[in-house]
């Protein structure tokens, strides 16, 4: 090869990785409604109603654009919970259970306290909720910082413990029982109190103020990983925990403490479900995702998606919201089972992470010394990118 | 399997020709335009200061960058090399500082790695252990094929990367500062296992920034000097002076003579100390010593007498299993790094990449590793950004650190400015008692000088500095005090300036009664 096609070779690889990393998102997008609209096809429905219906039920007009952003807010929430303990190089897959223990914890302190005002009430149980993630993130958090156990393990387990105590809960204790089924309770509570209900900020939509909290909460996250010192300590701790200690600071109490704030992300998630809803009771049925309708999973695509930084997932959780609402409606309109909406949602997501993953490999074989110089002891690869989470092997 | 010897071709056509080399990174020309040769049966040496462009060269040699611009040739034929398995299979081998061996799998595995089997796919250990022990025994490089690598010191470990090289047959060996992390012995016999090397014609390239060793290995030297090549000599016209004029692009005076220290109060002082290492002996063994504001006193001795875990112990990095240690009033007693900085330690630790920094942070997040809470940095918890920065970038211009700037990743620093880094970053504050692990190893002779001499002003500052370090040069230079540690104690102390190299030497070979202790100084020598 001469030098000159040698030059271009090297240009070309560059204009690709350029390509790669600025419409990676876009183009696993694309990619995977392509694939979406194939599956309608073979379903025997038409794609273009099909999307057609999903774009404008998810961004067409306030109502639309309103129902997008609730839906999206509790996802925000749980992604800029995932964004902090990553930075801990923790990885928090127990958003399912913070979730649900968030709701319980709002919920009883809103039937605790059934006679206070509103500007008194709200905030109680908001705080309310962020307490029970934060605990239910606080264990996992302290057990893989003090005694070195797998968070993913016990994210998962506590998910499950979380999910048998709401189940328990909202059949028994906090069952509304006064509805009269002849088939049994439905395992809800009470009607809520007004005064509890999260106030609608733009009339004739379902645009509530959690919404609203869900993006400042972010903005909040990201100046705290990126503009204050227990940020910094965050960051630190979680690329070298060795290089942290020797310089004194407080490894595990970090540690834990992301967890901790990471759940409590989760847990304000879980709240606004219950407030932001639209029966205003805390309903589950008695499945394992029934109350938190997978929320605390999805925010973990969101913040993927969201390249694990905070403003930026703010767009993607309302993207993903858009997603969710529209396959409501693209469902409706086709009348592909509910499943293929499912499955669309999942294409998305294997998109986007193989697309990262493509990424990554054209940067480090392009530019090796991205790779070369990572020592034995180092993280393999920079925290920005999507897929390191699980690369990198705990010490 | 044929001998290197057979390959070398064509007479007069050197092993591998390196023309016109430029790598350009964000911000630096890490090599321009280079040209670089190696011989076959010679010992090419590369020569530099910090940051010169040594390893870049080599590592683009090696397959791990791709040059900008230039040619390679190995044998006279024009090579694209790709990947380091593409130069292994070239015949090119390289040894880095930093081993690449994994820690849990015997030697002969570690050697099986990335080879192919004669087996197929079952591993074939049994003859590559035989092979190892034939080239052990040729070169007598003492290894044991069944070892596993984490028991292993640092001087076997290279032994183990040399065994490396050797079983892939390399007909070119570039080795990485080699001599850094070892003793002066280990050194002597590496050099002989190197002359033998070349014996069968292999070429040899060669890092270090010890003077002595370059003029005593090498047949001919090359200095780099911000990324150029200005000059290649045969080592028989070089010298000390003239090394170091390429070097540094201008004559300069390395040897200083810093004054004595007076001392003043204790500050530092380590009673009858018990410390576990890694292997689960005990590596502290009753050692006391006192160190006073205003004075150095430095640790000598061979490596491994447990020199690291004294200084993790007062580091607060591992718990001591008994005995005490205090710091200016404190008393250190559960291992809690937080509490000696607090009582006023700094710590230059000996694991650069592990503990000095944080390698993925840049090189302003690296120097603010410490002080992140201080009230000069943050305010109500917020980072001051600006201050931060106008702190860093004195720090870096105080200390020399070649960056291209403060938001470098401190991995893409060269190892030499990566110790400067930390360095900087440790004497920023002004801390009671410093303690320093090999304050300069793999920095260059002008920086040596520059580090030697902040220490004293350190010390003249009223701080009591300790400092371990394997160079006996260097603790007979800036030390006013000289303990020898031997199997966990001290010993024996000397003076530097009383006693001779060759009576501290005896005692770090754990000769006791070669000196004569010293008055007034009953409590260091232990029990
Ligand atoms: N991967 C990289 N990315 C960016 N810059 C780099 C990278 N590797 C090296 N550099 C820069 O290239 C220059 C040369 O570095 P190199 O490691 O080759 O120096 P060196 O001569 O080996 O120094 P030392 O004696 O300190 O090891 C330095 O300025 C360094 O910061
Ligand atoms: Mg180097």
């Amino acid at each position: 090869m001469s030098r000159f096609s040698v030059a271009v070779g090297e240009a070309w690889k560059d204009r690709r990785r350029l390509l790669l990393s600025w419409f990676a998102l876009p183009l696993s997008l694309v990619a995977a409604l392509l694939l979406g609209a194939i599956m309608m096809l073979a379903l025997g429905a038409n794609p273009i109603t099909g999307y057609n219906a999903l774009i404008v039920g998810a961004f067409d007009g306030s109502y639309a654009l309103g129902s997008t952003a609730v839906r999206a807010a509790p996802l925000l929430l749980v992604a800029v919970g995932i964004c902090v303990a990553f930075r801990a190089n923790v990885f928090n897959i127990g958003g399912e259970g913070q979730l649900a223990m968030g709701g319980l914890a709002s919920s009883a302190t809103a039937l605790a306290l059934p006679n206070l005002p509103s500007i008194e009430l709200i905030p109680l149980v908001l705080l309310a909720g962020a307490a029970g993630g934060a605990a239910w993130g606080a264990i996992p958090g302290a057990f893989k910082a003090y005694f070195n156990v797998n968070e993913i393990l016990s994210t998962i387990m506590l998910n499950l413990v979380a999910v048998q105590i709401m189940n328990w809960l909202l059949a028994g204790p906090m069952v509304d029982k006064t509805q009269n089924s002849t088939y049994g309770l439905i395992p809800e509570t009470r009607l809520l109190p007004r005064a509890s209900w999260l106030p609608i900020l733009i009339p004739n939509t379902q645009l509530h103020l959690g919404v609203l909290i869900a993006v400042v909460v972010a903005v909040g996250v990201w100046v705290l990983i990126y503009r204050t010192s227990f940020g910094f300590r965050i960051q630190a701790v979680g690329l070298s925990r060795d290089a942290s200690r020797y310089a004194g600071m407080p490894v595990k109490r970090t540690m834990t403490l992301a967890m901790t704030i990471s759940g409590a992300m989760c847990g304000l998630a879980g709240a606004l479900l219950v407030f932001g809803s639209i029966s205003h009771r805390m309903v589950t049925d008695g499945s394992l995702t029934g109350f938190t309708g997978s929320d605390g999973f999805n925010g973990i695509v969101v913040a993927l998606f969201g390249a694990l930084n905070p403003l930026w997932t703010i767009i993607s959780a309302f993207l993903f919201g858009g997603l969710l609402v529209g396959g409501d409606a693209l469902q409706v309109a086709t009348g592909v089972p509910a499943d293929m909406v499912t499955a669309l949602e999942g294409l998305v997501v294997v998109f986007v992470v193989s697309l990262e993953y493509m990424r990554r490999r054209s940067r480090t074989t392009s530019s090796p010394s991205r790779r070369s110089r990572a020592r034995p002891t180092e993280p393999v690869a920079p925290a920005e990118s999507l897929v390191t989470a699980d690369e990198r092997s705990d010490p | 399997m044929t001998t290197p010897a057979a390959s070398p071709s064509r007479e007069g056509v050197p092993l591998l020709q390196m023309m016109g080399i430029t790598k350009r990174f964000p911000g630096v020309v890490a090599n321009d335009r280079v040209d670089f040769d190696v011989r076959s049966g010679e010992i090419h040496t590369l020569f530099g200061e910090n940051g010169a462009g040594k390893s870049t060269l080599m590592r683009v040699l090696y397959g791990l960058y791709r040059p900008d611009e230039g040619e390679i040739q190995v044998n006279g034929a024009k090579v694209a090399i790709t990947s380091p398995a593409d130069a292994i299979r070239r015949g090119i081998g390289m040894i880095h500082q930093h081993f690449m061996l994994v820690d849990t799998l015997s030697v002969a595995e570690n050697v099986a790695l990335g080879e192919k089997s004669q087996r197929g796919p079952l591993t074939d250990l049994g003859r590559v252990s035989e092979r190892i022990r034939e080239l052990a025994d040729t070169y007598r490089l003492n290894v044991d094929p069944q070892a596993i690598i984490w028991q292993l010191s640092v001087g076997e470990r290279q032994r183990v990367e040399i065994i490396k090289a050797l079983y892939r047959n390399v007909s070119l060996l570039v080795l990485d500062e080699p001599t850094a992390v070892l003793t002066p012995r280990e050194v002597d016999e590496l050099f002989v296992v190197l002359r033998q090397m070349t014996e069968g014609g292999r070429g040899l390239v060669f890092i270090s920034h010890k003077i002595h060793e370059v003029l005593d290995i090498s047949d001919r030297i090359t200095v780099l000097r911000a990324g150029r090549n200005v000059g290649t000599i045969q080592s028989s016209e070089a010298s000390r002076a003239r090394l170091v004029e390429l070097m540094v692009g201008r004559a300069v005076a390395l040897e200083s003579q810093p004054s004595k220290g007076t001392g003043g109060e204790v500050r530092l002082s380590v009673k009858d100390l018990h410390v576990k290492g890694d292997r689960g002996i005990e590596a502290v063994r009753g050692l006391s010593l006192e160190v006073s504001a205003g004075e150095i006193v430095g640790i000598a001795g061979v490596s491994g007498n447990g020199q690291r875990e004294l200084s993790e112990a007062i580091a607060g990095l591992r718990t001591p299993l008994s005995g005490s240690i205090r710091l200016g009033d404190a008393e250190l007693s559960a291992a809690n790094p937080a509490d000696a900085r607090a009582a006023g330690l700094a710590y230059v630790p000996e694991e650069r990449m592990r503990d000095g920094v944080v390698p993925f942070f840049t090189v302003a997040q690296n120097l603010l590793l410490v002080e992140n809470r201080s009230r000069d940095y943050s305010r109500l918890g917020f980072l001051r950004t600006r201050a931060i920065r106008r702190h860093c970038q004195e720090l870096i211009s105080a200390f020399d650190v070649r960056t291209p700037s403060l938001d470098t990743p401190a991995r893409n620093l060269s190892g030499g400015n990566i110790q400067k880094l930390i360095m900087a970053r440790e004497l920023s504050g002004s801390p009671q008692v410093l303690l320093v692990a090999q304050p300069t190893r793999g920095i260059d002779v002008g920086a040596t000088r520059y580090i030697h001499e902040r220490l004293v002003v350190q010390r003249d500052d009223g701080t009591a500095v300790l400092i371990i370090s394997e160079d006996l040069d260097e603790i007979m230079t800036i030390c006013d005090r000289v303990l020898v540690m031997y199997e966990g104690t001290i010993i024996g102390s000397a003076d530097p300036r009383v006693n001779t190299r060759e009576e501290i030497g005896m005692l770090m070979a754990g000769v006791k009664s070669a000196v004569p202790p010293l008055a007034g100084e009953p409590a260091t020598a232990s029990p």
